[in-house]
């Protein structure tokens, strides 16, 4: 069963969560639920720091054994920091997609975006909704 | 889409199903990786219900695969089997398959799944053009399921469970003995790069023995294995998929299969052989491993300085390698192993090398032949 997703953040039904640092910057990433459907991530492919871009545009690229998966941005903005350590240890969006798994930090553009975003409660009810 | 008779146990065992050559089948039951391991460290079972088998019998048989199978059957022995293409008149492959010797004029035959109903017809054809009315030609597939057993454990786990011993039986060769008290066709073969084997058996009872093997097997670390740890495992150990590496415009010369076209013997197809042998192929199979981060897969194009040369046919993390690795169709010059290539992956040129086949090679101590 996938970890409940926490409700300090904000989801898109895409399954990506973006987690409000302050200074307008969101730390995201892929939620549990969506780690569990892709299985064994092999392969992380991160954007470049610098790279702009517009809310839901691709700003990744995970890959399981048998499948490649777009990421999509929660915001429009400004790359700032990847995590570096999914090169080397991809499997950390398995094991910890809400912590250790973030993917990228972006720096807002329009921190009003948010607002158009699920919450934690919404999320849960879209994925089991579609789960049956 | 068509069930196997395996299909509700796959349920249970909560696998994630995919349509495969218009057949419902598990990809995997926990992931990729973890049966990928299991099979390599201990044992995989895998429920292969979907590939097809034909048998002939009757006076003429022999000399009816002989006129359409690519390898000669010369000599092969009862309690036999052998790989071999079936190729149309231009030298393409129609089908690789596998020849079981059941006894004098009498064979079996095992198809792909997506190639049943044209093997079929192709051979059924063949016989009335070559008036061997004496052969009799039955899709036996319905009736017949098959479970591959495969990694280092597959004997331990199968004796416990088969009448007489499996230690003597060699590589490529098969018995007929019961498995779980039913009649059943046991080959020492597979297509994962491990000691295994191949089990054939009437399909109403193939879902007991399924049952039985797991429960055997579970003490010893054998785990249902999906589609996906199929093709890691395959790809891996260098073997080619139907479809992919394989159909009716590529020839056995431009893959890997050189060795399984006889010229000494007429056959359809042979002299198309004849004509390739002598002018050389213009594509070959090659294998690759990413030198760069990144995985190639299926339709990716392949570039030599900054030319365009071909394109990868299966490509994939491979789980025992800890690398990304594939097979590439690339024009002639680029084939020798070291050489550097690039790989287009999201419009972004990735650096590979051509490496020899296969990717893996089991402990030699396993060995069985």
């Amino acid at each position: 069963m996938a970890k409940p997703s926490p409700a300090d953040r904000k989801y898109t039904k895409e399954h990506e969560w973006a987690l409000d640092r302050g200074n307008g910057i969101v730390t995201m990433g892929i939620t549990d639920h969506a780690q569990e459907l892709l299985t064994d991530i092999v392969y992380v492919e991160l954007p470049k720091i610098g790279k702009k871009i517009k809310q839901m545009e691709a700003v990744a690229v995970v890959e399981s054994v048998k499948s490649v998966s777009d990421v999509y941005s929660p915001v429009s903005g400004e790359v700032i920091e990847v995590n570096g350590r999914l090169e080397s240890e991809p499997e950390l969006i398995n094991k910890d997609a809400f912590g250790d798994g973030w993917i990228a930090r972006i720096r807002m553009d329009q921190p009003t975006e948010l607002n158009s975003l699920m919450e934690a409660s919404g999320y849960e009810a879209m994925i089991k909704e579609a789960g049956h | 889409m068509k069930k196997t008779p395996l299909f509700e146990r796959h349920r249970q065992l909560n696998a994630t199903m995919i349509e495969f050559g218009g057949w419902c089948m598990p990809v995997q039951y926990t992931t990729v990786i973890e049966e990928h391991r299991a099979t390599r460290s201990a044992a995989g079972i895998f429920d292969i219900c979907h590939m097809g088998e034909i048998e002939l019998r009757g006076p003429g048989a022999k000399d009816l695969l002989q006129g359409i199978m690519s390898r000669n059957l010369e000599g092969q022995e009862t309690g036999q089997m052998k790989l071999s293409v079936m190729p149309n008149t231009c030298g393409g492959i129609i089908d690789d398959l596998t020849i079981y010797k059941l006894g004098d004029e009498h064979y079996m035959v095992v198809t792909n799944a997506v190639t049943r109903e044209t093997d079929f017809e192709w051979i059924c054809q063949a016989r009335n053009e070559k008036g061997l009315a004496g052969v009799t030609i039955r899709d036996i597939s319905d009736d017949t399921g098959k479970i591959d057993l495969q990694g280092p454990k597959s004997e331990a786990i199968l004796q416990k469970i088969t009448k007489g011993s499996l230690a003597p039986l060699r590589f490529y060769h098969f018995m007929n003995t019961e498995v779980l008290g039913t009649a059943s066709i046991v080959s020492r073969s597979g297509y994962t790069g491990e000691d295994g084997f191949e089990i054939y058996a009437d399909s109403r009872r193939i879902g007991e023995i399924f049952d039985a093997l797991l429960h055997a097997g579970e003490p010893l670390g054998l785990r249902p294995a999906g589609l996906g740890a199929r093709d890691t495992l395959r790809i891996e150990a260098g073997l080619l998929l139907y479809g992919h590496e394989m159909d009716e415009t590529i020839t056995p010369f431009e893959v890997i299969y050189g060795w399984l076209v006889d010229l000494t013997k007429p056959f359809t197809g042979c002299e198309a052989f004849r004509k390739q042998r002598e002018e050389g192929v213009k594509k070959k199979l090659i294998g690759f491993e990413m030198t760069d981060r990144g995985i190639a897969r299926h339709g990716y194009r392949v570039f030599s300085n900054s030319r365009e040369i071909g394109h990868v046919t299966s490509g994939t993390f491979a789980p025992t390698l800890g690398k990304a690795i594939g097979f590439a169709f690339v024009d002639g010059a680029h084939e020798g192993a070291g050489s550097e290539i690039d790989i287009e992956i999201r419009g972004r040129k990735v650096k590979a090398r051509v490496v020899p086949l296969p990717f893996y090679r089991r402990p030699k101590a396993q060995n069985k032949s």
